[in-house]
């Protein structure tokens, strides 16, 4: 972990107590995930206690308390994807990496994680790999759009 | 660029600007909302901009914000004509410079063609469009949402210059109440009367916040204000905290939408530099400026007082409203909080005033802010209906017209399928059959229905979706959401969640329907806040309407929508096989097997009833038998 990047984050937020929230954002951008060293880097130079940090960082699900794959491929839950078959393309993503939601791959290559709703609904069924959207995926496309980033 | 220093001097500059986006004005609007740019949009936006430079040719391209018909993106709209152009490729850009801009010529394989293959032209008639009545959602398809410049053309900030210029605080609270505009972000709380009860709140500073939370999945209109026209927000926001007396807002934002956050910083900033916000803004004394905070993906950060607990940088957890929050919100002190979309209808109030929106709608407001349902709304009309997309439509439009004609009706009927529910009002709605798709579609209409306005998401469902299976998914989404503070919702859903999972998997118990119904009123009644209290909509509603399939799934272990993996089986019908093997090749465990034009088996073992057989069966012969025809068919 790179502690002066780190400083620079919590810096530059002036010591805002009220920014923990946003700080602890821009740190997992930065590292793809909260590492335990930086939450206590944060509530260290908030003057804050780590309870606090902690209750933010685990109340919120948007943040990984654990490292995460090399490419994080996050399958949309919400409603119109769900009725357009999300948890069959779910499985289908499981079975294709043989991992459950949530997990990494044995290489670090892959994690799949799930959200509610990512707001594409009318591609649903969607799911964005590093940021890019792939809508209206069947289950038979699964394997070919996972190939796209295998090896990558 | 200079700041704007005085009222007339910002009218003066918005009639300067507007000779951009004149009637005859030609340009290319190109569709750069999220749907569109993952259907490739920028490729097109791109090959657009090279192409027309390599020709010296003089055409500005916008690359706008959301159209709506997200379906068929990318779109591309050619002004003035208003050709309209859906699924455009890079490869076609030639082609459009060519044949459209040059010579007039209309190229018909990028026209919409609607299910029974009509075709359009114009992005007016497409019955998508043609039915719609767009206000908010007027300038998205004209205006580049990062250039403040596209905002003054199409007439933004009037609404300012004309509030600022001379209306006072007090009438524009008044135009806000008479004008009957209600909390679009679900409550349908009347708006004017808010502002109102802000205004008169002692103590201060004030704060003005705008609630982009939008966390109801299957809703997105939020998120295409924000990204196709983000300035009216914040004049929206700017008349609001005018009217109530704040200098201070702020927006809080889920961070799942990076572009909407992108597009409403680069807005805050182009204000700023004109003025806009800021202290003096246009030298009349009235100081405000809004920062921009970013939510953490918890649903319950939608609801007022958890949300003022997550800008505080505290957990967000609601508190109980005996004490409210126009008189002690944001650090204890008076805060009016606002849906994105509420927030973006002010302007046009103001602009072209009380009458003219009051004509739109149902109810009359004239003595009771609660009497109707005045201006538009826009649903986000999505699931198994043809054209899924953002609709903005009149308050009192039938779910009917919606569906079937903006829609143009259920996905997939030539192959059989058929209207079973529509769902709306997000998490906490209900589903409501057809028997009432004629009832008007306004704030009480609905909770007249035993569902709920909401922040207007419209999930339609067909024949093969199973009302418990929906059901179960509502409860254990709200199930995670719940933020365990209050045991009605905590203990309450978790208790759901174990009955409808058990019914969903075949193991329901003769009492379970009416357990559900108990459980739902005592979280109605006792929950702390509407997250709980509204969290068993989805169960009710489904209860109540649709009965048989729960005693199906307890009594038969039948499963009418085919969805509950235990309680079904794939089969292949020897009758209709044709033995084309695509089945087979396609089946992810090879449960499948058998020869080239000879009637194929499924091998129930290692089926995993993941559905892709059904799905690409050109000839209907997967068949789904469920409770007692599985012991029939396959003699189990």
């Amino acid at each position: 972990m790179d502690a002066a990047k780190l400083d620079s984050i919590i810096d530059g937020y002036n010591g805002d107590e009220t920014a923990i929230l946003a700080i602890l954002q821009d740190i997992q951008a930065e590292f793809n995930y909260l590492p335990k060293e930086a939450m206590k880097r944060v509530a260290e130079k908030l003057n804050v206690p780590f309870s606090r940090v902690s209750a933010l960082a685990t109340f919120f699900a948007a943040f990984a308390l654990n490292p995460r794959g090399k490419h994080i491929v996050t399958v949309c839950m919400g409603t119109a994807c769900h009725v357009r078959g999300a948890p069959r393309v779910l499985e289908e993503i499981e079975r294709d990496l043989k991992i459950k939601s949530g997990e990494n791959t044995p290489d670090m290559a892959f994690t799949i994680e799930t959200v509610n709703c990512v707001g594409a609904c009318a591609l649903g069924p969607l799911v964005i790999v590093n940021g890019n959207y792939h809508g209206n995926l069947t289950t038979s496309e699964v394997t070919g759009m996972i190939d796209q980033y295998r090896g990558q | 660029m200079t700041k704007v220093s005085s009222v007339a001097a910002l009218e003066q500059l918005i009639k300067e600007k507007s000779v951009n986006r004149t009637a005859d004005k030609k340009y290319i609007s190109v569709c750069g909302g999220t749907g569109c740019l993952a259907g490739g949009g920028n490729a097109v936006i791109d090959a657009l901009s090279k192409e027309l430079t390599n020709q010296n040719m003089d055409i500005e391209v916008v690359r706008t914000g959301c159209h709506g018909f997200c379906e068929r993106g990318p779109l591309v709209v050619i002004h003035p004509e208003g050709t309209f152009y859906n699924r455009v490729k890079p490869a076609d850009v030639p082609d459009i410079l060519e044949k459209t801009i040059k010579n007039g010529e209309v190229i018909k394989k990028l026209l919409y063609r609607d299910e029974n293959k009509v075709e359009y032209e114009k992005e007016k008639d497409v019955p998508f469009y043609k039915h719609q009545m767009r206000v908010v959602f007027e300038n998205n398809g004209h205006i580049d949402p990062e250039k403040i410049e596209d905002y003054f053309a199409r007439g933004g900030y009037k609404a300012l210059a004309k509030v600022l210029g001379g209306i006072s605080p007090d009438d524009v609270v008044d135009l806000v109440l008479k004008s009957g505009l209600r909390g679009r972000g679900g409550g349908g709380f009347p708006t004017g009367v808010k502002w109102k009860s802000c205004r008169k709140a002692t103590g201060g500073p004030k704060y003005v916040l705008c609630n982009a939370d939008e966390g109801d999945p299957g809703a997105f209109m939020d998120r295409s204000i924000m990204e196709g026209n983000p300035h009216s927000v914040i004049e929206g926001m700017l008349i609001g905290a005018y009217a109530i007396g704040s200098t201070e807002g702020y927006i809080y934002i889920r961070n799942e939408y990076p572009l909407a956050v992108h597009r409403v910083k680069v807005a805050l900033e182009q204000a700023r530099e004109y003025g806009l916000l800021g202290e003096n803004i246009l030298g009349t004394g009235f100081s405000f400026d809004i920062k921009i905070n970013r939510g953490g993906g918890a649903f319950i950060c939608g609801e007022s007082t958890a949300l003022m607990m997550s800008i505080e940088g505290k957990v967000g957890r609601p508190r109980p409203k005996y004490i409210h929050t126009v008189e002690s919100g944001l650090w204890d002190k008076p805060t009016n909080l606002n849906n994105v979309e509420t927030w973006a209808n002010v302007p046009h109030i103001i602009e072209k005033g009380v009458e003219w929106y009051t004509s739109i709608g149902t109810g009359d407001v004239s003595n009771d802010p609660w009497g109707g349902s005045k201006g538009t709304k826009i649903f986000s009309l999505v699931g198994k209906v043809n054209n899924t997309g953002l609709v903005e439509v009149p308050m009192g439009i039938t779910l009917r017209d919606i569906i079937y004609k903006i829609g143009g009706g259920i996905k997939n009927a030539k192959k059989g399928r058929t209207f079973k529910a529509i769902q709306t009002g997000g998490p906490s709605g209900g589903c409501i059959p057809e028997k009432f798709l004629d009832e008007p579609v306004d704030f009480d209409g609905l909770t007249k229905l035993g569902s709920m306005m909401g922040s207007g998401g419209m999930i339609v469902m067909d024949d093969m979706t199973c009302m418990v299976e929906v059901a179960r998914y509502f409860v254990d989404f709200l199930k995670d959401e719940s933020c365990g503070k209050c045991t009605p919702c905590r203990e309450g859903l978790r208790q759901m969640s174990d009955i409808l999972n058990r019914i969903t998997k075949g193991e329901g118990r003769d009492n379970d329907i009416d357990t559900l119904y108990e459980l739902g009123r005592v979280m109605e009644d006792s929950a702390l806040c509407a997250l709980g209290q509204t969290a068993a909509y989805p169960v009710l509603s489904t209860v109540k309407y649709f009965r048989e399939e729960y005693e199906q799934h307890i009594k038969d272990g039948y499963c009418a929508g085919k969805q509950c993996t235990s309680l079904i089986r794939y089969t292949i019908d020897p009758e209709k096989c044709t033995g084309c093997s695509i089945c087979a090749k396609k089946c992810p465990t090879k449960a499948i097997s058998g020869e080239l034009k000879k009637t194929y088996t499924i091998d129930q073992d290692t089926c995993v009833r993941c559905g892709v057989c059904f799905d690409v069966c050109n000839f209907n012969a997967v068949i789904i038998p469920s409770g007692s025809e599985i012991r029939e068919k396959l003699g189990e």
